[in-house]
């Protein structure tokens, strides 16, 4: 079993109100930080802890904030990425919904560090059961003298307020959520200049994940040294993954980052293997936009070496053999799902959510959706199957954010791992129709 | 001043400036094209991709080229940057695909469409479009509405550069239109239909580059290239007066801002003079204007096919003295 640091107390009960949170060893960061800490002495720790952003692009937390712009008289502001909306990942709703005083208690020392004086929490509009659940923790924190004015008598003040999206998933690309923080239409700005300089209101941002703020409690309590102890090179410190698809056990797991693939999938301890004793088939290992790999590919690299859970590891080979470790929304499929179908899936998520500002992004995504959704109502052509390819490489990297990216990533890593699958699609079209996928027994077999 | 080289060319700019304001202090062909961007209108541009240029090194301090290509209109030069516009295969390439883009679900009306002749979007087919399309989908449709009396808005034509949205933003009090929706069903629209009710709202047909907003007083009463461009000028309480009058001998078609060749009003007397309303819809009588002489229209056009003929061989005359 590995080392818990974030979910260790989340099945505690009671542990969402603050007096038992308090009593399992709640809250003794602030009291550490705002203490004995300078804020540049929580910012080193951070640093020395290797964090990395946990919202999947895996940029070191340290080095975000230490980018932070501090001109004087300026107010600045830390914002908490809680829109989670990327298929396949929950896992910051279940923080949030488990133990809501960690995330609280994260803000208030990160607001510290960089020192922010207004911190907010953009939650998902969908999340709205989970709102109420962090607005009464936030009561309770300022009930108990741990926000607002001279918390702890340190003479830091610190106001947290949260704030809800319309429930958009471009409103998580950062630019997009201080937009619709102001109050405007959710579209990603155009960068330079980053919001470490010009950020909300013009005023130098941070925007952090949730599970990265959370993870900010451990570093402080324990010294970013001793997080770094865990996991492997440059991936440090425990991950959440949420684990869906055809598992035997599919849900929100705390790992070492390190772990190996096959253990997480297969151990009873985590996973517990494929559901009906099926074989596993493919896997996206880090939510909906990023590359899927082929059973061969998941837990061996092509060099033949375990597959670990790491950002590195992950990674190896790049988009060739590889994939990332994203946001860690673990999706597994077994033989008899069909990788046209879940791209066609995905596809349309992408087209449904491009907030329509540069041209690529927004008929690219619509183009590719369209295509693919021939493809699988077998009407599709062989040179669909090229053309998508085409496409998807004209969207990637000419948009103004990564949406585009995301949305070209799984397409063409599906065509590139089962095209076969996409030309029977096209050879069969009256079988690709007639597959029912919600029941095994009339399943069709592919290829 | 910091130096920047674009295609091979050097030239020296403001700090701060963009490589698509470089460019243009250049002139010519090295001028990456621009469907959103509008000097004139702040926050614009970033948006259509066509001014998409390669890198090729960041900056003498940095002399790394840039891994992704970047928008020429959204990103400031740095002293000792190379550019790579018309010599780079590689934004050709991307160009092409992002005209592509733009075109799929653009109508191909051009017969039927006032703007044809003046239109951004046929420019960039005609210089960077493919032969065929590749796309068998559906295009997207709306029903054309009417924003205000005088201006129609066909939705089915619009590429979403945003233009309008800023210009009634910047020029007007209180902005009703806006864009309305997600992706490639993202429209402008006026909040439920309501009118645009402004005196200067008709500069969004003038901003608008392609054929999504058009003159009701003027559509289907003539082709651009049928017409005379005249400058003139008039006594006006609102604007400044100084426009450019579209004629069929001594009658007004239509009534337009000067436009330079980048297709954004002209700055007059260090203001941009984007003219209003009455100007525009309503003096349509010849009395009513001083006709200043010919506008020469030097956007690669139709439009001065035949009316302002540079005779090569005075100009050789010239050169050479002979």
């Amino acid at each position: 079993m590995g080392r818990k640091l974030l979910l260790e107390h989340a099945n505690v009960p009671g542990i969402e109100t603050f007096e038992v949170y308090r009593r399992n060893g709640g809250y003794r960061s602030v009291e550490k930080a705002l203490k004995t800490m300078s804020p540049q002495n929580v910012v080193e720790e951070v640093q020395a802890s290797g964090l990395r952003g946990r919202g999947g692009a895996g940029f070191p937390t340290g080095m975000k904030w230490s980018f932070l712009a501090k001109p004087e008289g300026v107010p600045r502001y830390l914002l908490c990425n809680a829109d989670e909306s990327e298929p396949g990942t929950f896992k910051d709703r279940y923080l949030m919904e488990k133990i809501p005083h960690l995330l609280i208690e994260g803000m208030i020392v990160s607001s510290y560090a960089l020192g922010c004086n207004q911190s907010y929490i953009y939650i998902r509009g969908e999340y709205m059961w989970v709102l109420e659940i962090v607005e009464k923790a936030i009561a309770e924190a300022y009930a108990n003298g741990f926000l607002g004015k001279n918390i702890l008598g340190s003479g830091y003040d610190l106001d947290l307020a949260i704030a809800p999206g319309g429930g958009a998933y471009i409103c998580g690309e950062e630019t997009a959520l201080i937009e619709s923080l102001e109050g405007k239409r959710g579209n990603p700005r155009i960068k330079p200049p980053f919001p470490a300089v010009k950020g909300l209101w013009g005023c130098p941002t941070v925007v952090n994940n949730v599970e990265s703020i959370a993870a900010v409690v451990p570093i402080v309590n324990d010294g970013g040294a001793e997080y770094a102890k865990i996991g492997i090179g440059k991936s440090t410190g425990t991950k959440l993954i949420s684990a869906c698809g055809n598992l035997v056990k599919p849900g929100v797991y705390e790992i070492e980052l390190g772990l190996s693939v096959e253990e997480f999938i297969y151990s009873d301890e985590w996973c517990g293997g494929i559901a009906n004793g099926k074989k596993i088939k493919a896997c996206v290992p880090g939510g909906s936009s990023v590359p899927i790999l082929p059973a061969n590919l998941i837990t061996k690299t092509a060099e033949g070496t375990d597959r670990l859970m790491t950002y590195e590891s992950l990674a190896e080979g790049g988009f060739a053999t590889g994939s990332m470790l994203g946001s860690g929304g673990f999706i597994v499929f077994d033989e008899d799902q069909c990788i046209v179908r879940n791209t066609w899936n995905f596809a349309r998520f992408y087209a449904h959510e491009s907030c329509g500002q540069c041209s690529p992004c927004r008929e690219g995504t619509g183009w590719m959706e369209k295509v693919l959704r021939r493809l699988e109502h077998g009407q599709g052509h062989m040179h669909d199957i090229d053309l998508l390819a085409e496409i998807n490489k004209k969207i990637e990297g000419n948009t103004i954010c990564p949406l585009g990216d995301a949305a070209a990533w799984p397409v063409a890593a599906a065509i590139r791992h089962f095209r076969e699958e996409f030309e029977w699609h096209v050879t069969h079209p009256d079988e690709a129709v007639k597959r029912n996928f919600g029941i095994a027994s009339n399943h069709m077999p592919l290829v | 001043m910091v130096k920047v080289i674009i295609d091979d060319i050097e030239v020296e700019v403001e700090p701060g400036t963009t490589i698509l304001n470089a460019a243009r202090q250049i002139g010519g062909d090295v001028v990456p094209p621009a469907m959103c961007y509008y000097s004139k209108l702040q926050g614009s541009g970033g948006k259509c991709r066509t001014c998409l240029v390669e890198v090729a090194a960041g900056s003498a301090a940095d002399p790394r080229p840039m891994p992704k290509l970047v928008a020429s209109c959204s990103t400031p030069v740095m002293d000792g940057m190379i550019v790579k516009n018309k010599t780079s295969e590689r934004v050709y390439d991307n160009r092409a695909a992002v005209t592509e883009f733009l075109l799929i679900n653009h109508p191909l009306d051009c017969p039927i469409c006032d703007q044809a002749g003046e239109c951004h979007l046929q420019d960039l087919g005609f210089e960077h479009g493919k032969e065929g399309t590749r796309y068998e989908e559906k295009r997207r449709t709306f029903d054309p509405i009417d924003i205000g009396d005088k201006i129609k808005l066909h939705m089915n034509r619009c590429i979403l550069c945003y233009r309008c949205v800023y210009t009634a933003n910047q020029l007007t009090d209180q902005r009703v239109h806006g864009v309305m929706h997600r992706g490639d069903h993202a429209e402008i629209s006026t909040y439920i239909e309501k009118a645009i009710d402004n005196d200067f709202s008709g500069n969004v047909i003038d901003v608008c580059p392609v054929g999504a907003l058009t003159d009701k007083t003027f559509r289907f009463k003539s082709r651009v290239w049928f017409l005379k461009p005249m400058e003139a000028s008039c006594e006006c309480t609102k604007c400044a007066g100084k426009a450019v009058v579209w004629m069929f001998g001594d009658e007004i078609y239509r009534v337009t801002g000067r436009k330079d060749k980048y297709g954004e009003i002209e700055d007059i007397d260090g203001k941009t003079a984007w003219i209003c309303n009455e100007c525009r819809f309503d003096k349509k009588d010849k009395t009513k204007w001083t006709i200043e002489g010919p506008r020469v229209i030097n956007r690669h056009s139709v439009i001065s096919q035949n009316k302002y003929i540079v005779d090569e061989r005075l100009e050789l005359k010239k050169l050479t003295g002979k």
